[in-house]
Order: C-alpha cells, then sequence, then structure tokens
C-alpha cells in the first residue's frame, strides 16, 4: 500500500478539526490535548486505548505526589546545549525560558526540565534516525536544569531544523524542541514539544494539528521576545508552560 | 484557572536523551527485599511496542511517599550519570523497553501501598498513559474492587517465581488480550 498524499492527511485533519468546531458549538466542552486516536497521525492507530479511562478520586492516591529532584541531579553545563562538546555548534542560537506553572498559577520551584532536539539540519543525534542530514560533531541536542524559586527554566541552544519523517509522501515536521517536565505530583506528569512562531509547516503537521483547539495549539508555540535576545550572541524565546492534574496541596502544607 | 499546556508525543528519538544509567534499579545493590517486575508492551496488532518510555512511582518500603532526589545522579566534573547513591530510596523509576517491548525494572516492595505508579510514553501515543502495577490484590483496594474480574486482571502482576513478577501492558485490546486499564485522575 502506497503512503497517503499530503492532501489526504490535510483533508483529515479538516474534517477532525470541522467536527471538534462543530462538537464545541453543540455545547461540547473544549479539549486541551490531543485525543489519543488521531488517524491522520498514522502511528497514532494501534497504540491508543480503546477502553474509556478509569476515573480515579482516591485522595489516598500514589499519584498525588511526585518523585523530586535535586542539585545533585543536574550539572551547570547541562542547561547549554552549545557547550558539551569542544567546539561551537552549527546553527543559529537561541535561548529559551519560561516558567513552569499548576494550574492555579502557582509556580513549581526545583523540578526538572529535560529537553532534547534535532540539530540545525535536522538531524538527531539517534542511531535510528534515518534523514541524510549532517550530524553536527559539537552538538548532541541533550539538555536539563531546574527550575529556580519561581518556576523559571533557561536553556542555551541552536534553534533545530525541520526534517521529513515517514507519516505521508514528503511529511515534514515543523522545527521543535521536545520538553519532558514534571510537577508537584506525578499526574501532573507532561510531555510536549515547543514550537517556533510562524513556521509554515504549522498546517501539515498531524502531530502539531492533534490538538485540534485552535487555542490550545497556540500554547504550543514559543514567542520570539527581542529583549530576551543577546546582542551580538543569541536570539530569545519565551515559552511558558502550565501542568494539568491534580496535586496532594494537602500533602504541600505538611512538608 | 490557566488553560494547561497540551501534550505531544514523546516521539521515537528520545532514547539519547531521557533514559539514564540505572533507570530501572529502584532498589540498592544486593538488597535481599529487592523484587523484579518485568513484563511486554504491545499494541492494537499485539505486536510488541519496541520505543515506549515507562516511568515507575511508588512508596518507599517504609511507606514513606516524599521520594529522595538523585535518580539521576551525576559527576559534577564530567557531567555523567553516577545514578543513586545506594542509601536514599528515590521511588522513580525510568525504563526505555528493549527492541522486543520488554523491559524489567528492580525495586523493593511499596510500603502500606500495594501498588506501583505507572506512566507510559510512547511514539504514537500523543498523551502519555498512567496505569499500575499491583503486585497483589488487598481485597479492599477502591480501584480494583471497581473494575469486572477481566478487567481487574489487566492490573494484577502475576508472580512468576520468588521476587519475580510479570506485568505486560496493552496499549489497546487485540482481540484476545484485554487492553490494559489505564486511568485518568483529572
Amino acid at each position: 500500500m502506497s503512503p497517503p498524499t499530503q492532501e489526504t492527511i490535510n483533508a483529515e485533519i479538516c474534517e477532525l478539526r470541522d467536527a471538534y468546531a462543530k462538537a464545541v458549538a453543540g455545547g461540547a466542552p473544549r479539549r486541551d490535548h490531543p485525543d489519543r486516536d488521531y488517524p491522520p497521525y498514522r502511528s497514532s492507530v494501534l497504540r491508543h486505548p480503546k477502553r474509556p479511562l478509569v476515573a480515579v478520586r482516591d485522595p489516598e492516591a500514589m499519584e498525588l505526589t511526585g518523585p523530586v529532584f535535586g542539585t545533585t541531579d543536574v550539572t551547570e553545563l547541562d542547561s547549554d546545549l552549545t557547550r558539551q562538546h569542544v567546539g561551537e555548534p552549527l546553527g543559529e542560537r537561541i535561548t529559551v525560558t519560561g516558567r513552569v506553572l499548576d494550574r492555579d498559577g502557582r509556580p513549581v520551584r526545583g523540578q526538572l526540565v529535560e529537553i532534547w532536539q534535532a540539530n540545525a539540519a535536522g538531524r538527531y543525534a539517534h542511531r535510528r534516525e534515518q534523514h541524510p542530514a549532517p550530524l553536527d560533531p559539537n552538538f548532541t541536542g541533550v539538555g536539563r536544569c531546574l527550575t529556580d524559586d519561581e518556576g523559571r527554566y533557561h536553556f542555551t541552544t541552536i534553534k533545530p531544523g525541520p526534517y521529513p519523517w515517514g507519516n505521508h509522501t514528503n511529511a515534514w515536521r515543523p522545527a521543535h524542541i521536545h520538553f519532558s517536565l514534571f510537577g508537584t505530583a506525578f499526574t501532573q506528569r507532561l510531555v510536549t514539544q515547543m514550537y517556533f512562531p510562524g513556521d509554515p509547516l504549522f498546517p501539515y503537521d498531524p502531530i502539531l494539528q492533534s490538538v485540534t483547539d485552535e487555542a490550545a495549539r497556540r500554547r504550543l508555540v514559543a514567542e520570539y521576545v527581542h529583549d530576551l535576545s543577546v546582542p551580538e550572541y543569541s536570539l530569545g524565546y519565551r515559552w511558558d508552560i502550565v501542568l494539568d492534574g491534580p496535586c496532594a496541596t494537602w500533602m504541600e502544607k505538611g512538608r | 484557572m490557566l488553560p494547561p499546556t497540551p501534550s505531544q508525543t514523546i516521539g521515537p528519538f528520545y532514547g539519547f536523551a531521557l533514559p539514564f544509567p540505572g533507570g530501572a534499579e529502584l532498589a540498592p545493590p544486593g538488597d535481599p527485599a529487592s523484587l523484579i517486575v518485568h513484563g511486554y508492551v504491545h499494541d492494537g496488532a499485539g505486536d510488541p511496542v519496541p520505543d515506549a518510555l515507562l516511568e515507575f512511582w511508588q512508596a518507599a518500603p517504609d511507606g514513606s511517599r516524599t521520594g529522595a532526589p538523585g535518580s539521576l545522579r551525576r559527576d559534577q566534573a564530567t557531567g555523567a550519570v553516577l545514578g543513586r547513591d545506594g542509601v536514599a530510596f528515590t521511588g522513580f523509576g525510568r525504563v526505555a523497553v528493549d527492541a522486543d517491548g520488554h523491559y524489567a525494572l528492580r525495586t523493593l516492595p511499596p510500603g502500606g501501598l500495594p501498588y506501583i505508579s505507572v506512566c507510559v510514553f510512547a511514539r504514537g501515543l500523543l498523551h502519555h498513559l498512567y496505569t499500575r502495577v499491583y503486585l497483589s490484590d488487598p481485597g479492599d483496594d477502591p480501584l480494583l474492587a471497581s473494575l469486572e474480574p477481566k478487567r481487574r486482571a489487566t492490573l494484577l502482576a502475576v508472580p512468576e517465581r520468588e521476587g519475580v513478577y510479570r506485568f505486560d501492558i496493552r496499549l489497546q485490546g487485540d482481540g484476545t488480550h484485554e487492553e490494559t486499564v489505564f486511568l485518568d485522575f483529572r
């Protein structure tokens, strides 16, 4: 069977977006997260549960607490992806910063933020990566840091390139940085992707479009902030992250 | 309430970033109380999922739920991962399944709770999934009690031999095997 064309994928994306808009207009709640069953992203077809999730409303659930990390878990250089090798990586040097908050707007303090990304040519330092773009001996593309008392994180890196993938013919991922976040509870765990403003590949990408709510989709796109750019050095982006899910405030008080 | 940041798939290329040496070793080396939980992750065709990442979170043997830092403890000179210090029980494990879709976790029994919490990530999975490994059925667990037997069985680890438990995860039923029960806390 030949892979679907971009036109086929576009049509499926539009159909699901229209169905969502119609549902919301009819009173259905807005959806912040992607539907796990999102056929335009072909790999989701066999990898989503068909049974409804089982709600757990137990105030004693272990998941209302979560893993903790500390200064031993990171080193100073981990947050600067441009200084992890002997030489400087190729590409457009950027900084990405923002705050990690819970839905009540409280900062998530001292928690682990991990990122990974392709290099400037759109190539991951991963053995199963087939894209024939050059590897950069001075760039691995992995970073981590702990949030500060205001929930702030900060990375220096280079802007990743877009890259092709096998979902359909001529499929290209918009440039993105993968983020992994921990909150105060395991229920707040989040793995997501940050995109760059104005990327022309947005409408063609079923992974981004799996977030069918337009406002929610916009929350995945960082903002270019000129004041965060460093003269003669780097361009600055800001991206704030809000973690979903309940946490054990009843436990926090006792901490 | 602030609107949350949407989830996105972990994708296929997290392997050089997220797994860390000793991620599957929660138990201090040689601890006689240690137990192994292992199994396979399957998709809706019954095939193994070779690129899933599993995270585990559990109470310490003494029942403490606070965890401890140091799961990814690093050498401040070289940046290399030293791993856990063998004293503190961090409560957190992270394991990437191998090319056969298999994982193995070596940990200590959780105190005061019959289960270990699991968070599942994979390429093709747009939003992670939670489930639980129950090492036994205490009979009065509210979640287990609420499930019909066939569904309940997907959360119960099967003792294979002394200290070794089998726990498979099925992201989708394949027509023969029951889909794992996944949980919603929101």
